[in-house]
């Protein structure tokens, strides 16, 4: 068995459900679907608000019925730093980037900017959401999406 | 000005700082000993029917539970005692429960206070307890640190406004000169915008001294009906008015991240109850967990226009002798932030300010003031306003 065989089957992803087999619009689920390489929001049934990261409870009507909707995963930057002093599972990395990413469909997230020099980071900078290959081994074992420039 | 909603009495502060071996409950009854011996009238077994205490953290001390510890240690058991959470605001969410109680009629004497203990653990440890304040799905799991919350707004804010790095440092430059004349202040010392420019990076554009400290330190205020309060001071202070909002936990979710909605919402409650407006206040504590906390402080509570914050300072607008001084207690940043304790500590900042016993840091004729209390990534946010009373 390969190395990239074993990650793979490492990171199938483990959906939660309702009793309809209708995958909930939980954070877990959110990351269960980056396991896919996924970035997916929640769009609600009765006011149409696209909601990413997805809620129980829609913040614009209350409502609590959704489907699910893919984001595009390509956003513009809105703000970042750069982070000297990390908490301590991330030291090895630093001196690294956030920031935040307005997605082209409206929702925002935060997170890890890579593949860029750190001068060149501009606030309006075309943003593409890649995912990480390997899964976290702490709790709770998120596979981890980042930011890089777009091309 | 609006009818008193709760009287201060008395206050009590320990010193601020680095407190090694005094934990939790010896800090917090050295603050509450305080305020018994400044205010002989009061009997404390007597008369304090309740306490309210602000605390952030279990972590530090391995110490949950805290409430009934406190009033044990402060020897007022067993009258009832709640401990309020608000990361940062802590206190001064204890402060705006406790003046609820005493509105409702339930208690015409409260004790209201804060208290956290963290310089035991390592600055790593620091920021990691910290951290828990952010979001952990969306930021802390990404590596978003708490100082890296702040540079986001910074940068949104240099951006937006033209802000530059050296004003953000003259707000720490301002805070320990307010601090040196503070002898409860973590630190006296005086420093320069070079200090601050050349101090290390924690997250770019916020350096080691855009930063408040880790600091040991616990505060409280004895607080009155306002009916009952001359019976125990000839000067009791009164807060005349309250705000409190809550935004997203995390800040990515917000339209902007130069202004904390929470301080426009919760100062916008106060001045509309207290019937005063910006241009009235005389003194005021603010929260300057970072330089540029201060300075979107001085926009969101109406001191100056948005973006004109980083001017404000340079004006000397906000120092003692200025029209609006602010932190004259040193603010966050000089005088500590012993997370739990910042709120009220601000509280009795302005209680000494305006009962003219705050030294060589008093504001001569201060007649109105205001304390800004912010939680987390302003996720929380507490404006209290308060009036002398004699």
């Amino acid at each position: 068995m390969t190395a990239s065989a074993t990650a793979s089957q490492e990171q199938k992803a483990f959906f939660i459900r309702d009793k309809n087999g209708e995958i909930l619009p939980l954070v877990e689920n959110f990351y269960m679907f980056c396991t896919e390489r996924k970035i997916m929001g929640v769009k609600c049934k009765r006011c149409g608000a696209i909601i990413c990261p997805p809620r129980t409870l829609c913040p614009k009507c209350l409502a609590d019925e959704f489907d699910w909707t893919e984001l595009k995963g390509r956003g513009k930057l809105l703000t970042y730093t750069i982070i000297h002093f990390p908490p301590t599972q991330f030291q090895a990395l630093a001196p690294y980037a956030v920031g935040i990413v307005k997605l082209e469909q409206g929702p925002q997230l935060s997170g890890m900017i890579k593949n860029v020099k750190l001068e060149d980071l501009r606030i309006g900078m075309d943003i593409q959401v890649d995912f990480e290959t390997t899964l976290p081994k702490e709790w709770p074992r998120w596979p981890r999406y980042f930011f890089k420039p777009a091309n | 000005m609006a009818t008193p909603m709760a009287s201060i009495v008395s206050g009590g502060i320990t010193k601020f700082g680095a407190r090694e071996g005094v934990y939790t409950r010896e800090l917090f009854a050295e603050a509450a000993k305080e305020a018994f011996s400044n205010c002989p009238n009061l009997d404390p077994r007597r008369d304090i029917q309740a306490l309210f205490v602000g605390m952030m953290s279990e972590s530090y001390e391995h110490q949950a539970h805290v409430a009934p510890l406190l009033v044990d240690w402060i020897g007022l058991l067993p009258i009832p005692a709640v401990r309020t959470e608000g990361a940062c605001a802590s206190s001064a969410v204890a402060l705006r429960n406790a003046i609820c109680a005493i509105r409702s009629g339930m208690y015409d004497v409260v004790m209201v206070g804060g208290v956290e203990k963290m310089t035991h653990f390592s600055t790593t440890g620091v920021t990691e307890v910290l951290a828990m304040a952010s979001d952990f799905p969306f930021e802390q799991w990404h590596g978003i640190s708490f100082p890296g919350i702040f540079g986001m707004m910074a940068v949104d804010h240099m951006h937006r406004y033209g802000t530059t790095e050296e004003q953000m440092a003259k707000v720490a430059v301002k805070n320990h000169e307010h601090g040196l004349l503070n002898p409860k202040a973590h630190f006296q010392k005086r420093i320069t915008v070079d200090d601050v420019l050349s101090s290390s990076c924690v997250a770019w554009p916020l350096k080691l001294y855009d930063c408040c400290p880790r600091s040991d330190g616990a505060s409280c205020l004895i607080l009155t009906a306002p009916k009952i309060a001359k019976k125990f001071t000839d000067t009791p202070v009164n807060i005349v008015g309250s705000g409190q909002a809550q935004d997203t936990l995390g800040l990515f979710e917000r339209e902007t991240f130069s202004s904390m909605k929470v301080t426009k919402l919760a100062s916008q409650q106060a001045y509309k109850m207290a019937g005063v407006g910006p241009g009235e206040i005389d003194v005021a504590e603010l929260h300057d967990c970072f330089t540029i906390a201060e300075i979107m402080a001085y926009e969101d509570l109406g001191f100056c226009e948005p973006g004109k914050g980083g001017k404000l300072i340079e004006d000397g607008v906000t120092q003692i002798g200025g029209k609006i001084p602010t932190n004259t207690s040193g603010g966050l940043k000089a005088k500590g932030h012993p997370v739990g304790a910042t709120g009220t500590a601000q509280a009795y900042e302005i209680y000494l300010q305006l009962t003219n016993q705050a030294g060589k840091r008093q504001v001569s004729g201060a007649e109105v003031g205001l304390t800004e209390n912010v939680g987390g990534s302003a996720s929380t946010g507490v404006v209290h306003i308060y009036q002398r009373g004699d």
